[in-house]
């Protein structure tokens, strides 16, 4: 207690601490967007011939597309003309491990409390660090390898397990998915790839930690994940950017592949800059996420704990295709100041005996607006689907909305279907309970909060979820009063 | 783009010109003009392909004529047991002379009351239907309760239809209740032919301070009939509004029911049931609107689903700003009897006030096993049990509903489709 006490005092006093910025010589595509920054993108990266032509392809579905205006946020566009679609730290030669690696990019994680030199390393989990349009450098490489588990890169993927790229890219997120799914197949720089192959549990928990520096940049990467045969993986995402004046955009795409009883765990604690308090500035965060239960008795579990970001925009969703596949969301949005988030998934039950589970808990504070929009379709030829959703919010102030779009699509008569929502505000009776026993307020709030979205936390890996509870508190700090 | 056609012969039926409320006609027409048919990228139309099916089924772009119903027809027509005033209505058209009962009611035809503000509560910008009503409706009816009037016995308007294929029917009510009366309306429709028609419908209703309004609606349309209709009402201080909605069949049946709740501790309550079979195809969307604070609502829709029938239910509770202290709750629970029928359920909540209590609750299932098996062990056939359950599910809805024999009616008509009458 004193010592969650004792972080959460510490947080308070500050605002954003992933605000800064470094300034490195980078290499950097030319601003705009067109088939020529395409091809700059994908020489670059000297990418095969077959990558680029879907690149192209991409870009051709993205230009008839419409950006989509069905989401409750607004915002003011961003003009995608305007944006430079590469920048990378500029190096003199590959480095062929880290130890290569320039050491003023590894200050810079370090910086951000993610120590990629393995030595020092005292929690098993392999980073994988993206630092505008590339990856830094990947840690544990050895380790996994042994295994016979790929993580790297994704421009190293593509380079060195081609015909694995080539499979499973774009097979869960088709091009052709959406407006910023269409835009990302067409732009994306880098990202991870992550293989698992059969029969192995993978022994550490694989990150990949983004990072914005430049400005004017957008981040597109891309995470794919296989995991073969009852392989199993945990897999955690995190993200910051500095704290800069104008909005920047971030388009990602992560595909999950889970084959015949594997699993795939992954989590997200989304802290891209959400603005400052009168809402100037922030990320747009746009990003599609997705996984196929493929086989029979496969599993999919997102957990997500959303606090940054000016504008969210995002589903992760699990396609219960196996028989007796299982697809699980956790969410925890929180939402202060003048952000928006436009958040929930969708489960596709395809399968027969599938099961899906959605506990989602929004928190709103300030002037800003949270919605939880998700969809439980059961399909004809699902039988037995089970479903139970919850979603919860939490209204902290007058000025703030809390607002619910559930889709319940419903096929099958063997299916169970349950949905819930509640909306409340803190009660001034629990307030006052911590009040007379000494909490303050602030602490108060804190405190309640992290009860309320306990069920989430729970769920996250241990180094995530303490990171996660101090982002909540930090998030809301001001929100009270 | 058959739709553009579709448009276009709506268009020409625009053209025809209509007596009466030229101001407001305009306004509808520029309104659907502007708004066009729903298609089913309409996020409010996006199970309910009604504009594929009027293409399909509206062959001849006029308004149906009114015909002779007979006395005889109407004592027919009245469900049994009922006791109260009678108002006729043929293809939509009022016909003052078949009126019941009706010596102390305040009511004429719409067209003699050209000052009444149609269009002012059920707006034509938030449904195209309502804007092509409030373009080309014909034969409303006005009805006035008093201040302080308690109408003791239900109203029931009942409505005869026998369009020709392909024919529009449009009606238009306009309900106020004076401050402090109270009054239960009554909606039942006869069908005289099978052939498909269209029966586009607004009821707007004013209610006054403290006033207390029942609005109870059989929905029995032909089997090849189409219909869309809007129910809009704004409840004032201290005021309650309760609808209780039992859809049975009919091709495709769209239902706007919109709550606006103006006044502090008014009270609206929601409830409907939709027991389906054969391809019957019926979308409820309920908006409970919270404009001020102390104001609750309460919302409980349940379906039955046979056969290839599909339900769509989409309540949405909204709580402005400054509608603190609201209370809203809605719950909408389903159960499918067969592999083809389908239920899509959007319960939505958008809430821009912090202290309230809003919740939603929505299932989809079907017989509980184990409770259809504790009564075939004591004897009870599997039909007979499973009706029985059926009618525990359902019947919860027709509690809501205030006047004896009217209950007593729609028991009897729930049990008859679920095979619950022993």
């Amino acid at each position: 207690m004193s010592k969650d006490n004792q972080i959460l005092e510490e947080l308070t006093s500050k605002e954003y601490e992933h605000g800064w910025s470094v300034n490195y010589e980078a290499d950097e595509a030319p601003i705009g967007l067109n088939e020529e920054i395409i091809n700059w993108i994908s020489a670059k990266k000297e990418e095969p011939q077959w990558l680029l032509e879907w690149r192209l392809k991409a870009f051709k579905t993205w230009q008839n597309m419409t950006e989509p205006e069905w989401a409750n946020v607004t915002y003011p566009k961003i003009d995608l003309q305007s944006l430079r679609y590469y920048s990378a730290p500029k190096q003199d030669k590959k480095p062929k491990s880290l130890d290569e690696v320039d050491p003023e990019l590894l200050q810079i994680y370090e910086r951000l409390g993610i120590n990629l030199n393995e030595q020092k390393k005292l929690q098993g989990i392999a980073v994988d660090a993206v630092l505008d349009s590339v990856s830094v450098g990947t840690t544990f490489k050895a380790t996994l390898s042994k295994l016979g588990i790929i993580f790297c890169s994704f421009s190293e993927a593509v380079k060195e397990h081609p015909e694995l790229v080539k499979k499973y890219l774009g097979s869960v997120v088709p091009m052709t998915d959406n407006y910023y799914a269409a835009l990302n197949s067409a732009v994306f720089s880098d990202g991870s790839f992550c293989y698992i192959p059969k029969g192995v549990r993978c022994p550490m928990e694989l990150s990949t930690y983004f990072r914005i520096n430049a400005a004017n940049t957008g981040q597109f990467e891309r995470t794919l994940i296989v995991a073969e045969d009852e392989a199993y993986v945990s897999y955690l995402e995190g993200c910051t950017a500095p704290q800069r004046d104008e909005n920047q955009l971030h388009a990602a795409v992560v595909e999950i592949y889970a084959a015949k009883n594997a699993e795939v765990k992954y989590s997200t604690v989304q802290n891209w800059f959400p603005g400052d308090k009168n809402g100037k500035g922030g990320i747009y965060n746009f990003v599609t996420k997705r996984g196929i239960c493929a086989g029979d008795h496969s599993k999919i579990s997102w957990t997500q704990v959303e606090t940054g970001s000016a504008v969210t925009w995002k589903y992760p969703s699990c396609i219960l295709k196996g028989d007796h596949s299982i697809g699980e969301f956790y969410s925890v949005a929180v939402t202060n100041n003048y952000q928006q988030a436009d958040t929930g998934t969708k489960m596709i039950h395809i399968g027969k005996n599938t099961k899906s589970r959605i506990v989602s808990k929004g928190i709103s504070a300030g002037k800003s607006q949270n919605s939880y929009r998700g969809q439980v379709q059961v399909m004809k030829r699902a039988d037995n689907a089970r479903n139970f959703s919850q979603c919860d919010s939490l209204l902290m102030g007058d000025r703030c909305g809390a607002h619910t779009f559930p889709y319940i699509d419903i096929n099958n008569s063997s299916a169970k279907v349950e949905h819930e929502a509640t909306t409340s505000k803190i009660g001034e009776d629990q307030l006052f309970y911590c009040n007379q026993r000494g909490i303050s307020t602030e602490d108060a709030v804190a405190l309640i909060v992290n009860g309320y979205a306990k069920e989430v936390l729970n769920q996250l890996p241990m180094e995530f979820a303490v990171e996660a509870q101090k982002l909540l508190a930090l998030t809301l700090e001001g929100s009270v009063g | 783009m058959s739709t553009l056609t579709k448009q276009n012969l709506f268009e020409g039926f625009l053209e025809t010109s209509f007596a009466g409320f030229e101001r407001a006609r305009e306004e509808g027409k520029a309104s659907f003009l502007k708004q066009g048919l729903p298609t089913l990228k309409s996020e409010e139309y996006k199970f309910t392909a009604i504009t594929k099916k009027l293409e399909q089924s509206i062959t001849s772009f006029q308004s149906a004529q009114p015909f002779a119903v007979s006395q005889e027809e109407v004592k027919a027509g009245i469900p049994t047991g009922f006791e109260g005033t009678v108002l006729v209505f043929a293809n939509g058209h009022f016909i003052p002379e078949l009126a019941i009962d009706a010596a102390e009611l305040t009511f004429s035809e719409l067209s003699e009351k050209p000052e009444t503000a149609v269009g002012s509560i059920a707006r034509a910008d938030k449904d195209p239907f309502a804007a092509l009503n409030q373009s080309s409706f014909y034969g409303g009816i006005f009805i006035q309760i008093p201040k302080k009037a308690v109408v003791v016995k239900p109203i029931l308007l009942l409505s005869f239809n026998k369009a020709n294929e392909g024919q529009l029917i449009q009606p238009r009510v306009w309900i106020e209740a004076g401050d402090f009366s109270e009054v239960t309306f009554i909606t039942h429709t006869i069908n005289k032919s099978e052939t498909p028609y269209f029966v586009n419908k607004v009821v707007e209703i004013k209610g006054g301070v403290n006033s207390q309004i029942r609005y109870y609606r059989v929905q029995n349309e032909g089997k090849n009939a189409i219909e869309a209709s809007t129910l809009e009402t704004n409840l004032l201080q201290d005021s309650r509004f309760t609808s209780v909605n039992i859809s049975l069949s009919g091709e495709m049946v769209r239902n706007n029911l919109n709550l606006n709740l103006l006044g502090s501790n008014s009270e609206g309550n929601m409830y409907g049931i939709y027991l389906l079979n054969g391809k019957t195809h019926v979308d409820n969307h309920t908006n409970v609107d919270h404009t001020i604070p102390h104001a609750e609502s309460n919302e409980l829709y349940k379906g039955i689903l046979a056969d290839q029938s599909r339900g769509v239910f989409n309540g949405k509770i909204f709580v402005r700003q400054d509608a603190q202290k609201t209370n809203a709750f809605q719950q909408n629970n389903n159960i499918l009897l067969s592999e083809d029928a389908i239920v899509n359920t959007k319960p939505q909540l958008e809430i821009w006030a912090d202290d309230v209590k809003c919740s939603h609750g929505c299932t989809t299932g079907q017989l509980d096993e184990e409770a259809l098996f504790y009564l075939q062990a004591r004897g009870i056939d599997k039909t007979q049990a499973k009706g029985l359950l059926l009618f525990a599910f359902a019947g919860e809805v027709l509690e809501h509903i205030h006047d004896e024999s009217f209950k007593n009616y729609c028991t009897d008509l729930v049990q008859e489709r679920l095979g619950s009458k022993f």
